[in-house]
Parts: structure tokens; sequence; C-alpha cells
């Protein structure tokens, strides 16, 4: 372990490409992630930015702090430019117009921009199967504006759009399942990660710019302005939060779920909950509620990555097997072009193997 | 040698898109533009077109995913109608202020509610003010002609503006007409290839839509406007080209029969055909009436307008939309064109043709008559609804 990490930092790359001077908040988990996920993709990259804290805090005119071509448009719609990028590319390519070889496509969006104002536009990309990624920098709330609720605000916090009164808890609703929804498009990969696991999160962001065809990562980007905890503690929080299993880690290879931390036994969420502002009026019930709540989903994703490591197909009725079976060919087609287009990059389970990736 | 043709006006204007090479084409279904996507995704999947064509999910889509191929820097393309500009229209703005010279056709429908898939201005001008350049063809062979020149005049370096032609959704879109559809070689000639200033790519990066604060937003906006009203001079040469290789002659402003006349009708967009055939009706009888017809729509034509108009004493203005609340855009534009004149006509102010209601020649002779009357009483309401119940 002492060996990793004198190694691990001079594998990554250290190519700045978002440039320091941008007005991020101190303690910003999110644009550590970007940062992290830049250093991954590396230049060749064209990126689309939704509207939001990243757009806001890095592109003030006259000054940029992107050293990639970047475009931001609107809110609701990074998905949608990143698919004209993505068909212009093609289209020059083959014309001659542009060198040969990809270019990398990033769309990327906070919780607001990706679960709510742009699901549609991304949708509609995962769907027409366009060679991008897509980062959903996941900060639970609309911070940019001023902490209101979003569909990615969890259970209980308090925002200022849902703020707990006397009849209400604050959020109401539970945190919309975003990496899920990326995943029943049926694309070749979906992964969750957090600024708090860098080599994790360059591994999978690089594995993701990669795969040919739409590629979904959900970062948790843990935000000490709207969460209200110390900005010094923003990397704890993150570590907190998988491990409570409150945002667990995991990828959906083709389909196949598999956890990037098993832990034996989760960490309370009590702890994480407490340090937090957000979470300060909640009474023990609540918390129990929440307890329960990530305990199931944990299980939930339990059972998805041991269906996942099944050999054998679960014996369905007649009935439900051929449509089953029509759905397995094509995940199988998808998974042998994913197998072309990487060879000999296969997923560690231990971080070791993790920090390898990082170096190519 | 271009070659005359019979052919849905939809499908010419896919030819001409197909003519100028575009690169990538992003559109969405709706009535009564669908039959230019759909041409265009049949050559495409044909091979008769080397382009990318993106089936978005929606109208905003469209224009998010034109943005982002104009800003990578290829030849882009789309068509909508209705709804469905009304649904881009907040990317709109953002093609205009980022310069991204994308061309749009669009056939005019009506706005909801009530539901109308019928043609009407509405939906133009609705979004007159979004910083596009904007002209109206009034029949199949502009419809070709202006996609053309639009490429041409809106990716010149000088210009790099959007572009939207407009034309008749139904009485243009959807008629067979004989169109001269010109030859590679000469569209080749008439339309270099896109070279823009600056574009997405690895090789230099470049940020492109950052945000403006107060310290800076306002000059934005003022070269935008300098630069929109500047590139008069590139379309100009952009008519003068046109007229050189296919020897069609566009303007700004366009007159029928206009010399002399005492009574101007003003028309915008295909019912100016009809206004044609009662000003040789007229003039037969030795009446002095005229017609004029407004192609250039953004940036306006102000003074060549003043121009055309000079020495009638009565204009009539025919809108086909609706400004709620007060007087229709086109007459309300013309007004202000020719306020500053010490002369100037009369003019009286019709609105009619909404949600593909037809404007037949007898109602276009009630529009003179009746109107050469409210100029010498004076006209008490804003406007006159033609045919209304």
């Amino acid at each position: 372990m002492e060996k990793f990490s004198i190694y691990a930092p001079r594998l990554i790359n250290p190519e700045e490409n978002i440039a320091p001077g941008h007005r991020a908040c101190i303690g910003c988990g999110e644009v550590l992630a970007v940062r992290y996920a830049l250093k991954a993709m590396g230049p060749n990259v064209i990126a689309a930015n939704a509207t939001g804290c990243m757009e806001i805090i890095s592109s003030c005119l006259p000054t940029t702090s992107w050293k990639i071509p970047w475009i931001h448009v609107l809110f609701e719609n990074a998905s949608a430019v990143i698919s004209g990028v993505e068909a212009a590319r093609k289209a020059l390519t083959r014309k001659g117009k542009v060198p040969p070889g990809r270019v990398y496509c990033l769309a990327m969006g906070g919780d607001g921009a990706t679960s709510d104002i742009g699901l549609q536009s991304l949708s509609g990309a995962l769907e027409r199967g366009h060679d991008f990624t897509y980062i959903c920098f996941d900060n639970e709330a609309y911070m940019n504006t001023g902490v209101q609720r979003s569909s990615s605000t969890p259970y209980g916090a308090s925002t200022t759009t849902a703020p707990p009164g006397k009849v209400s808890i604050g959020q109401w609703s539970q945190k919309k399942n975003m990496a899920a929804i990326a995943a029943a498009h049926n694309i070749p990969y979906v992964a969750t990660a957090c600024s708090s696991y860098p080599f994790d999160l360059m591994a999978k962001v690089k594995k993701a710019a990669e795969v040919k065809g739409p590629a979904y990562v959900h970062v948790l980007s843990v935000c000490p302005t709207g969460w209200r905890h110390g900005t010094d503690t923003t990397i704890q929080m993150g570590r907190l939060a998988v491990e409570s299993g409150v945002f667990p880690l995991y990828e959906v290879e083709n389909g196949k779920y598999k956890l990037t931390f098993d832990f034996p036994k989760l960490r309370p969420v009590k702890p994480y909950l407490k340090l937090q502002g957000r979470f300060r009026h909640l009474k023990d019930e609540e918390i129990e509620k929440i307890q329960k709540q990530v305990d199931k989903e944990w299980l939930k994703l339990k059972s998805l990555v041991a269906m996942s490591m099944e050999k054998k197909p679960v014996a369905v009725p007649a009935a439900i097997e051929s449509k089953g079976q029509g759905a397995g060919s094509k995940g199988q087609k998808a998974k042998s072009k994913a197998k072309k287009a990487k060879p000999a990059r296969r997923p560690g389970k231990k971080p070791k193997k993790v920090s390898r990736r990082g170096k190519k | 040698m271009s070659h005359r043709t019979g052919l849905e006006v939809s499908h010419a204007a896919a030819e001409a898109v197909k003519l100028a090479h575009v690169d990538v084409v992003a559109a969405y279904p709706i009535t009564p533009n669908t039959h230019v996507p759909e041409r265009i995704a049949e050559m495409v999947a044909n091979g008769e077109l080397d382009a990318e064509f993106i089936p978005v999910e929606s109208e905003h889509s469209a224009m998010s995913a034109c943005v982002g191929s104009s800003a990578t820097g290829a030849r882009t393309f789309t068509a909508t109608s209705g709804q469905g500009l009304e649904l881009m229209h907040e990317v709109l703005t953002v093609a205009s202020s980022m310069r991204l010279p994308i061309v749009l056709s669009l056939a005019n429908r009506a706005l909801s509610s009530p539901l109308s898939v019928w043609g009407d201005h509405s939906d133009v001008m609705a979004i007159r003010d979004c910083g596009w350049i904007q002209v109206f063809a009034e029949n199949g062979q502009q419809t070709f002609d202006l996609l053309l020149w639009a490429f041409r005049v809106g990716e010149d370096p000088r210009v790099s503006f959007p572009v939207i032609v407009n034309f008749d959704g139904f009485h243009v879109t959807h008629v067979i007409e004989p169109v001269f559809i010109a030859d590679q070689e000469e569209v080749d000639r008439y339309l270099p290839p896109f070279k823009p200033n600056a574009v997405l790519d690895p090789r230099r990066p470049v940020t492109m839509g950052a945000y403006g604060p107060p310290f800076i937003y306002s000059e934005t906006k003022k070269a935008q406007d300098f630069a929109l009203h500047k590139s008069k001079e590139v379309m100009l040469q952009g008519f003068a080209e046109f007229e050189k290789i296919f020897g069609r002659k566009y303007n700004f402003v366009e007159t029928y029969k206009a010399e002399g006349a005492k009574v101007l009708l003003m028309v915008i967009g295909s019912f100016a055909e009809t206004a044609m055939d009662l000003v040789d009706k007229l003039r037969e009888k030795g009446e002095a009436v005229g017609l004029v017809r407004i192609r250039l729509w953004r940036p306006f034509p102000q003074e060549e307008l003043r121009q055309a108009v000079r020495g009638a004493e009565t204009l009539i203005v025919l809108d086909r939309a609706m400004c709620f609340g007060t007087l229709a855009p086109v007459v309300s534009e013309i007004k202000a064109a020719l306020y500053p004149e010490e002369k100037r006509p009369k003019i009286v102010s019709f609105v009619g043709g909404l949600g593909g209601r037809d404007i037949r020649l007898e109602e276009f002779e009630y529009m003179v008559r009746r109107g050469s009357e409210l100029a010498q009483k004076g006209q008490e309401e804003i406007y006159e609804t033609i045919g209304i119940r």
C-alpha cells in the first residue's frame, strides 16, 4: 500500500485541462471531479457543457478555464449539442475535411441538467447511439441558482424550494436513479463514481470514453455550499456516502452489474447525515427510515450484481422466454462489439488494478 | 445547364440541400414541413447524399444538434414549421448570437390554439427578432434559389449568421411546380466550401458560449446587430452572383408594375402571386395599381422600402399574422420605416389568410377598393380582417 501511494500520483496524466483561477467555491467536489475526468480523457476531446455551476465558474467572457474545445449552449440540451458535434465529426472525417482518427465527444451537466430539464435530450442521444460520453456531476440540487430541489435531491434534505417546516420534512420524494435510467437504454457502459475515489473515477471515465457508442457516468459531487458542511470534509463526505451505501459505486457493462467496492458491512447512514446541515432537522425515526431505504436499495443492487454473475440464465416461464432470448442475443452482439473495441482491458476488483488502468 | 422539371416544392428544397453538399441535417417531423426532411433522409439512405441525418427527439434538440454541428465546422441544415419553430425559439437566439450559419427552411404554419396545421405567418413573426437573416420565397423556384443563396450568404465569413427561408405551408410546400434544378457544377461555382473562422477542434481549442456579465454583454449585442446590418452588402453580392450564374434576379424589396402606381399593394409570401393577377387585371383596365413584395424580412430593408413606395398615394398592407394587442407585424414595420419620410403614402392595414384560409382574387380586389376608400377617410380600426364572419 505504501508503494502504491508513491507511484499512483505519478501515473496520472499531469496535464490540467481545466485551468486554475476558476471561480468554484472552496471545497468544491464537482470541479475536482471535472479535473479528474479531463485528465482521464486527455486532450483529444470536444466537450459540450450544460448551463450550471461548472459552466458559470469557468467561462466568464473574455476569459476561460478550458484548454479543450468546449461549447456551452443552454441548460437542457448538452446531449443534443454533442449529438450534432459527433455527427459533424463523422461527416467531416468521412469527407476528409478533418484528419482521420477518433475524437472523444463529452457532454456534461449537473443533476438538474441531467435528470430534470435535460432528461429528454439525454434519452434521445443515448437511444440514437451517438458515440459520446455523458457525465452527470450530481451535487443533489440546483446549487448554481441557490440550492433549489431537483429530482436528484435525496429524501429528507433541506433545500430552498423544499424547505422543512411544521408540516414538511423537506424533500419528500426519493432520489431519482439516473444510472438505472441510463442503463435502461441498453447502452454499452454505465458507471457511478465519486471524486473521493479519484483513481476509480478516472478509470471509469477512460473506459466510458473508449467504449464505442454512448456511455454514462454518474458522479456524486460533494457540495459543501449546498450540503452545509465544512469545506475541509468534502473527501470524507464522499467516502461516507459510498461506505454507507447511500451512493454505491458500480458499473453496468453491457447490461451486467458489477460493484466497484463491495462491503461486507455498510457503515450506518447516521454519521453521514449528521455532518451535513441539510439533514440537521431530521429526527431519529426519519433517519431510521432513510437507513431502511438505503438498505433496500443496496440489496436490490446486490441482487442485480448476483444476477449478472449467474452463468446460467434464470429459468423463466415459456411465455416470456422467447422475449428474453431476443434481448439476450442483442446484448451479446453489443458485448462482442465492446470486446473488439478494447482488447486486454479487463476491469479489476482491487484498487491496485484500478491504478494500473489510470496509467493508460 | 440546369434542367426544368416538375416536382413537389418540398422536394425541390431537398434538391437544393443536396446540391449544397450539406454535411449534417437534424430534423423532427411536423406538418407541413415533413416532406423536406423525409426526402433528405431518403437521399441519405440511398447514398445520393453523403451526410449525417440525425432524427432527433424534438425541435429543441434539432436546433441544438445544428448548433453543435455548425460549431464543429459542418454545413448544417434543418427544416421545421409552426410549433416546431416555437419549440426551437430558445436555441434560435443562441445560434445567431454564436454566429453559426445554419440554414432553416420554414414551412410557414399557424400557431396553436386552436391547433392548425395550415399556413400563415404567425410562426416566423413570433421569432422575427431572434437575429436570423429571414427571407420569403413565393413559389418553388424561389425556394430552391433562396436556399442556395442562404448557404452562400450565411456562411460568408463577413456575415456568419443563420438564415431562415420562409415558404408557405401547403400553398407552396405541397404543390407540384415546374422548377429549374441547377447543375452540380453551377452550384459548386456559386457556393464555395464552408470555411468558418473558429471551430470545435482539439488541434486548436476554443471556448464557445461563455457567459457575459454586465460589463461586456452590451458590447456583444451591439457587435451582433452591427454585423447583421452590415451583412446586407454581402447579400446583394450573393444576389448579383446568383443572377450571373443562374439568370434569375432577386432583391430585398421587389415590385410588380409599380411604376407610376397611385395605389400599391404590399404582400409578403406566396399570396403575392394572386396579387399579381389582380394587378394585371386592374392595369388592363387602366388603373394605376402596383404591387410591392418584401423578400428580405430581417435585417429589414428600410431604405429600399422607402424607395419602392415613393410616389404612391395609398399603400395597402396585407399581414398573415397578428401581433395581439397592437399593429400587425408587417404594417408596423412599414409604418416605422416610412415615418421619417416627409411625403408618405396613406397606409391601410389588412389581416387575412390566417390558419390556411385562402385570399382569392376578388378579395384582393376588395382590398384595393376598400383600401382606397379608407385611405380617403382614414382607417379607424388598427386593421381590417379579410373575409371574417
